[in-house]
């Protein structure tokens, strides 16, 4: 990797930081702003980039990511009960472990690509889930998911000082990690993350990936084992699942089976292919769509529908609520099924092609055509 | 195109004195409001925040529990007949909200899953303002929002959970419960299914594979194994299996007499269906008919499983049928509103409501720590289960218990179930040592954002 960037990858860095920081502010006109969902907003954008540099990048379709960051979840979790309360060993633990399991898996389902490789993740995903709900449940607490005791050891913090009273909660050297404090330390960690990223994709070793992708037979006559960059590429991604699972744990201290199943797993790959595969903003703006519409646009009863439809009259207001309640509350899937399944006809780049023909339009419009320039990245194919 | 130099040192250092700007603020926030606690409600409303699955296997107990809700707000706030405001003993509500503050709610979708219901819990805490959280079907759901609404200074009410631990080994100061758990139900069913079917039956468990099912199993086993019942073997099932068959099947070579079901809503209408279906309830064991026993029945449960709940016992904790004053005024004033009967979930949804809006009018204010000691303790009546304590140890409700079967010869869609014992409160009154645990401490009370 070498130490400079593009004047664009500077911009483009200092952007999408810009924006991320100041969530906070940009969230409000949308009924967002508010802690838990940009942490959110920032895991699942590090989950969906993570998961980006191994599909985006090299075009294997992994359906069993969600595994990884369960792995991520459980293992922070143990650390802050049997090492300490800090958030950075968690961290650090939950990279460990789920970097071991995305080699091991990796090692065997990337001796198959397509649609076998899809299955064989997902394959062992499922067992990971089934192992994590009905037969480890000494280490998972099953359903009922895994929580802090006062009564756990803590053998690090311990070392140091003495419990203090009330019920333990992550920390990071003393500071509470809930609320903002958790968004900020989350945000830190995106923005870590998609600089790595950006960095991946700019290097000898990102340009090797996308050579995998457009032909990796070709890859392997001109003499290159294509196998140790794939293997590479699915063990960095694994590990940043596992990151955004124990930060998930950081932020709210539970780590429960169901975010190992295989509708989690799919909910990344959906991420990613509405924000735009192989884009660098893309898998983060499909995230934060998809946790928006869970966590929002499930949120709207009927008394929200009625204060809204309040300038129609009577007759036609009830209407209104009537068939716009099939589409929020218990109803949002449908309401995201459909943005999908029109994201996908119509741009099948993800929104990161509508952003990208909408400056192009705004190039023709003008005399310049320097927008062009940022719409480098690569759509899928 | 120009190269711009930079190393990664210097956008880490950028980066990192970017984040400690940007957070200053909050810490210098943070703590000016010390007599202030987290959703003190300043303008003319409080908002309640319903916590419910209304999509997933709870999904039908969760729907009750919100027309409940939504008939215990309006009453709060003077609409409607009163209900059971009328019939509380002792009683602090006036029937125009809560300290003159009108009552509010919003509402969020568990799916029966505990990360879902944690999710939409710090919503209508962070975002929506809620004061209390209130609701859930599932112990899973209850213990995760107990233990959230703790490490934010809110109060929980919970709705319908029925595993020892949510007021045993994961108990909070901050949570509270009304509904009964699964060692009553013990205490309640043993006499009763030991004088039908002997006392020298051989029991097969199957359970759901959660806090609750294990708690109940335990539970059950202790209490029938204390009658004389060998214990064949105890199968986990996954919550909303949908198919039972493959765990059906051992059953009927195991060399059981009972089946005992450990499961709950649409879990067991399946399971008790099908295995109805495999013939079981016809069957001759040991030389005795083969029985089946769902220790903790509703309502709901007995309507969906139609004709196979017939003579099947169970145990709940409050039925419309009863005779006395508070449970004749809900049913009639749930009925007046939704045109059916209400059921258990949605009875401990409404008192729930009604205790905590009745404990801050005694305590004065909505600030948690003195809400808390004003539940504590608290000795009541006339909410449709005679005399109840609020216990301060463990925040458990101290009631009597029902003992049900499903109903041979029902008169209506609505007469499924067959009150058969009300085991009195003095009975399922136990030592709330047993289960271990600690309620933590309520102050000092945890800021929320």
């Amino acid at each position: 990797m070498t130490s400079s960037m593009s004047r664009n990858d500077i911009i483009l860095f200092a952007g999408f930081a810009a924006v991320v920081l100041l969530l906070p502010i940009l969230a409000t006109p949308f009924g967002a702003a508010y802690p838990d969902l940009l942490q959110r907003f920032m895991i699942f954008g590090i989950f969906a980039i993570g998961f980006n540099i191994l599909f985006g990048l090299t075009g294997y379709l992994s359906f069993g990511h969600a595994a990884f960051f369960g792995v991520g979840s459980y293992a922070a979790m143990w650390s802050f009960k049997l090492l300490s309360l800090n958030a950075v060993p968690a961290l650090l633990f939950a990279l460990i472990v789920s970097g071991i399991f995305a080699l091991a898996i990796g090692y065997v389902s990337l001796r198959r690509s397509g649609i076998y490789f899809s299955i064989l993740t997902l394959a062992f995903a499922q067992m990971c889930y089934n192992l994590a709900y009905s037969v480890l449940t000494p280490i998972t607490n099953g359903e009922t998911g895994l929580r802090m005791a006062m009564s756990d050891p803590r053998y690090l913090d311990r070392m140091f000082f003495d419990a203090a009273p009330g019920m333990p909660v992550p920390s990071l050297f003393g500071m509470s990690l809930g609320g903002w404090n958790g968004f900020y330390f989350s945000a830190f960690f995106l923005l870590a993350t998609f600089f790595l990223a950006m960095r991946i994709s700019n290097s000898p070793f990102g340009l090797m990936l996308k050579g995998i992708k457009s032909n990796q037979n070709r890859m392997n006559y001109t003499g290159f084992n294509t196998r140790p960059y794939t293997l590479s590429a699915f063990v960095i991604s694994g590990m940043l699942a596992g990151l955004a699972g124990a930060l998930l744990v950081v932020t709210d201290p539970l780590a429960g089976a169901e975010r190992m199943r295989w509708t989690a797993s799919g909910e990344v790959v959906l991420m990613t292919i509405l924000g735009g595969v192989g884009t660098l903003v893309g898998p983060v703006l499909g995230a934060w769509i998809i946790k928006y519409f869970e966590n929002i646009f499930s949120s709207f009863n009927a008394n929200v529908l009625n204060s809204f439809y309040s300038f129609l009259p009577d007759g036609v207001r009830e209407v209104a609520v009537t068939i716009s309640s099939k589409f929020v509350g218990e109803g949002w899937h449908l309401s995201l099924g459909l943005v999908f399944v029109l994201i996908v006809v119509f741009l099948p780049g993800g929104i990161m092609e509508g952003a990208r023909r909408i400056a192009a339009w705004f190039g023709r419009m003008g005399n310049g055509s320097k927008r062009a320039s940022e719409a480098r990245a690569q759509p899928a194919e | 195109m120009t190269k711009f130099h930079m190393n990664r040192r210097g956008i880490l250092k950028g980066a990192g004195a970017g984040l400690v700007t940007l957070a200053t603020p909050h810490f210098f926030t943070k703590g000016a409001w010390a007599q202030d606690f987290c959703n003190n409600p300043t303008g003319g409303t409080v908002t309640f925040g319903l916590n419910l699955p209304l999509t997933g296997t709870y999904a039908e107990e969760g729907a009750d529990e919100l027309k409940a809700y939504e008939l215990a707000i309006k009453h709060l706030n003077g609409e409607g007949d009163g209900g059971l405001l009328n019939v509380l003993k002792p009683s602090a509500l006036k029937g125009n909200g809560i300290l003159g503050k009108k009552v509010e709610f919003v509402t969020s979708d568990s799916q029966t899953l505990s990360d879902v219901a944690r999710a939409g819990a710090t919503r209508m805490i962070e975002r929506d303002n809620a004061i209390m959280i209130t609701g859930g079907s599932s112990s899973g759901e209850a213990i995760a929002v107990q233990s959230l609404c703790q490490e934010m200074g809110i109060i929980f009410m919970a709705g319908l959970t029925h595993s020892n631990d949510t007021t045993g080994k994961d108990k909070r100061r901050y949570g509270f419960r009304h509904f009964f758990n699964a060692y009553q139900s013990g205490i309640a069913i043993a006499p009763v299914i030991g004088e039908a079917y002997g006392n020298d039956r051989r029991a097969y468990h199957l359970t759901a594979d959660y806090t609750w099912g294990w708690t109940q199993e335990e539970s059950i086993k202790a209490a029938t194994e204390a009658l004389g019942w060998e214990t064949v073997a105890a199968v986990r099932t996954p919550l909303g299996a949908g198919d039972y068959s493959q765990f059906l099947t051992p059953v009927l070579n195991s060399g059981a007499d009972v089946l005992i079901l450990n499961h709950y809503g649409n879990d067991m209408v399946n399971s008790l269906t099908q295995a109805v279906q495999f013939g079981m309830r016809d069957r001759q064991a040991n030389g005795k008919q083969f029985e089946i026993v769902v220790p903790l029945f509703s309502e709901l449960m007995a309507k969906g499983a139609g004709e196979n709940i017939k003579g099947i016992f169970g145990t709940s904790n409050w039925h419309w049928a009863l005779e006395d004053e508070g449970s004749q005024a809900f049913t009639k004033s749930f009925g007046a509103a939704y045109g059916s009967p209400p059921s258990q979930a949605a009875h401990t949804a409404y008192v729930q409501a009604l205790l905590y809006a009745d404990a801050v009018e005694r305590a004065g204010t909505f600030y948690p720590p003195e809400v808390i000691k004003a539940l504590e303790g608290f000795e009541f009546d006339g909410m449709g289960n005679g005399p109840t304590l609020y216990r301060a140890e463990d925040h458990q409700c101290m009631k009597s218990v029902l003992v049900v079967r499903g109903n041979e010869n029902p008169t209506s869609q609505f007469d499924v179930l067959d009150v058969v014992q009300e085991v009195s409160r003095e009975t399922t009154t136990y030592d709330p040592s047993i289960f271990g645990g600690e309620l933590g401490s309520a102050e000092p009370v945890p800021q929320c954002t």
